[in-house]
């Protein structure tokens, strides 16, 4: 599903270089569900940013579903985050302005859908995230979980071939981390790709594989026994 | 880019975000209304410029006698000239080409009665055709007439105040006023734009003056109205053939410049037009200036509002927004937003020249007025500069880096 290879990325901070990427190579099949971790600064979001061409590499080759990801237009880059992937934000990025409702179905609106065929698909994944009454609620009057839950259903909600998660549990309680990562293991279950950059090792656990990124290499790359959050809930 | 989806997205941005919404909506519909009511009243200012300057027709010379300084054909220097009722008539022979009427006056002033009310008023005897150059409007009654100056008939035309003076309430037609110990008949009452100077005249026939005064043939100044078709130029050369005949005909030295004198209107038309046209150039700087105050705020508030959502369309971003759609999001916003507002601005200024009407004549305004394509102009101008000044913005924002959008606090 995902291929990359000797992929490098350095930053211009003034007249320091900082080199990010120092060649990371890695192999990602359809249907497994990897962490990445690493102490802050080892270069984990970088990578996550790459994957979900939010951000370029300076070199090293980059394969999504076999297709190449290199020099893309805005434009097509736009397109293929539509078609290829599905993100999930540390502080959820949801908008503020719209309900829950509304920000499911916003990237199904990219994706030219009409609106209530629309609607009625976000209701599908809000529903599917346990969210179903609060579908007209502002993002203001729902808990952090709940709001992770919503930006989870968005992510889905285009149905992408990878799912990447930065930090999902970054700004919650464990409890609410729990039900978030069980969320998490359910759409792997149902057969999701999916990437999740994490700090914590009891979240990176919940995972099927851990990828130990250390100052811009690959450290370690194991599979691991995957604890279900659902024990915790 | 125009389906149903895109309007009914950009209606929801703008319902949600009320305040941004109402501060371009705002500034917009201030600029135009600024706009709309400053050049309106600068279209007061003229008409009331127009309105002072043009109360007397503008085809028209007037010729008044002087002293000649140059000795000339054996006559010294020094010496009177003065018209007489040949000089009319061998104008009216020698320029039909030119002229469209010709009418002699003779101006004096005398102590007027009428029962136990008595006023000095300055009295013309004239031509019928003064009416015409002093753009006279009969109240009722009637002006003089052709009959009037052949059979030198006692009958005269008061002005308005004269009327109220005079007779009070009373209708003054058909009352016999005393002038200078003669009864005048008065056939006519006239208003002029002139002002109050102008409606304490008296007009008699040139003729029965002449009579009273020992019927001599001698007129004070010839007032020459020439057709308005022949234009500036065709004026110009029309008062130097004049001149030039009349010189001749009263043996003043050609270089003479002092035997009479011309006051040619048409020549004073030109400076009014010149002022009138500083007036309007004022005017147009003034609304330029509320323009272009108006482009710099609507284009303050777009860089505000794109700053403020470059979170939210890195979120769009990441979720597959184009770089296009990013920029139609916010320039249809803006677009529907400064074309709604502009209209209601302009509406609103039209509706306050409207209601200003005549309150304002006080201070030099008449019927403060805009065309509605200038005024139209003026709001499509804004809403064009206003999107170009959107669009500069929206383009670095679409061009902006999700990630780094996203970052963005």
């Amino acid at each position: 599903m995902i291929e990359i290879k000797d992929l490098h990325k350095s930053y211009k901070m003034g007249s320091n270089v900082l080199h990010v990427l120092k060649g990371i190579n890695f192999k990602a099949e359809d249907g497994e569900l990897i962490a990445i971790m690493g102490s802050s600064g080892s270069g984990k979001s970088t990578l996550l940013n790459i994957l979900g061409m939010l951000d370029e590499a300076d070199s090293g080759e980059y394969t999504l579903d076999g297709v190449p990801i290199k020099n893309l237009s805005e434009t097509k880059a736009a397109k293929y985050r539509n078609k290829f992937l599905g993100f999930v934000f540390q502080s959820f990025n949801l908008i503020n302005y719209k309900s829950a409702l509304e920000n499911v179905a916003l990237p199904l609106y990219y994706q030219r859908m009409a609106r209530k065929e629309r609607h009625d698909k976000a209701m599908k994944y809000l529903e599917q995230v346990g969210l179903k009454e609060w579908a007209h609620h502002l993002p203001s009057e729902l808990s952090g979980g709940q709001k992770q839950r919503v930006a989870i259903a968005r992510a889905m909600a285009a149905e992408p071939k990878v799912l990447l998660a930065d930090e999902p549990t970054g700004a919650l309680d464990s409890t609410t981390s729990y039900e978030v990562m069980d969320l998490i293991q359910k759409i792997n279950d149902a057969g999701n790709t999916i990437l999740v950059v994490t700090h914590e090792a009891d979240i990176a656990h919940m995972c099927k594989r851990i990828i130990h990124l250390k100052d811009g290499i690959i450290e370690k790359d194991e599979k691991v026994k995957q604890v279900r959050a659902s024990a915790y809930v | 880019m125009f389906s149903r989806d895109t309007w009914n997205e950009i209606f929801e941005t703008i319902r949600k975000n009320k305040l941004r919404t109402f501060l371009s909506g705002f500034t917009v519909a201030l600029g135009i209304l600024i706009f709309v009511t400053l050049f309106g009243l600068g279209n007061g200012l003229l008409n009331t410029f127009n309105k002072f300057f043009n109360a007397d027709a503008t085809n028209v010379f007037y010729f008044f006698p002087g002293k000649t300084t140059m000795p000339y054909k054996g006559y010294k220097s020094n010496r009177k000239i003065e018209f007489d009722n040949s000089d009319i008539t061998d104008i009216e022979k020698g320029f039909p080409m030119f002229l469209e009427y010709v009418s002699p006056r003779i101006s004096r002033n005398n102590l007027v009665k009428y029962k136990s009310e008595s006023n000095n008023y300055t009295t013309h005897g004239v031509a019928p055709s003064n009416q015409l150059a002093e753009k006279t409007v009969i109240m009722k009654g009637r002006y003089l007439n052709m009959k009037d100056i052949q059979e030198k008939t006692k009958n005269v035309v008061i002005g308005r105040l004269v009327e109220q003076d005079l007779f009070g309430s009373m209708n003054a037609i058909g009352k016999y006023i005393d002038m200078a110990g003669s009864a005048f008949k008065v056939i006519g009452v006239f208003q002029d734009e002139g002002g109050d100077r102008e409606e304490r005249f008296i007009y008699m026939p040139y003729t029965t003056r002449q009579l009273l005064e020992k019927n001599t043939d001698k007129i004070n100044m010839i007032v020459v109205g020439f057709k308005p078709e022949i234009g500036y130029a065709g004026a110009m050369a029309f008062e130097s053939s004049l001149r030039k005949f009349l010189k001749q005909k009263k043996f003043i030295n050609p270089k003479d410049e002092s035997g009479f004198f011309v006051r040619n209107v048409a020549d004073q038309l030109q400076r009014n037009q010149q002022f009138a046209g500083i007036l309007q150039l004022i005017v147009a700087i003034v609304a330029i200036g509320t323009i272009i105050a108006g482009i710099i705020g609507i284009s303050n508030i777009m860089v505000f509002v794109v700053k403020e959502r470059t979170k939210e369309l890195g979120i769009r971003k990441a979720l597959g927004a184009t770089p296009a759609s990013v920029i139609s999001t916010i320039l249809l916003e803006s677009v529907f937003i400064t074309t709604i507002s502009g209209f209601i601005g302009m509406m609103i200024g039209i509706g306050v020249l409207a209601s200003t009407g005549k309150r304002l004549e006080d201070f030099f305004i008449t019927n403060p007025y805009i065309d509605l394509s200038t005024a139209v102009v003026a709001t499509l101008l804004l809403i064009l500069f206003g999107s170009i000044a959107g669009y500069i913005p929206a383009n670095r924002a679409a061009r902006i880096k999700p990630i780094v959008a996203l970052r963005d606090e």
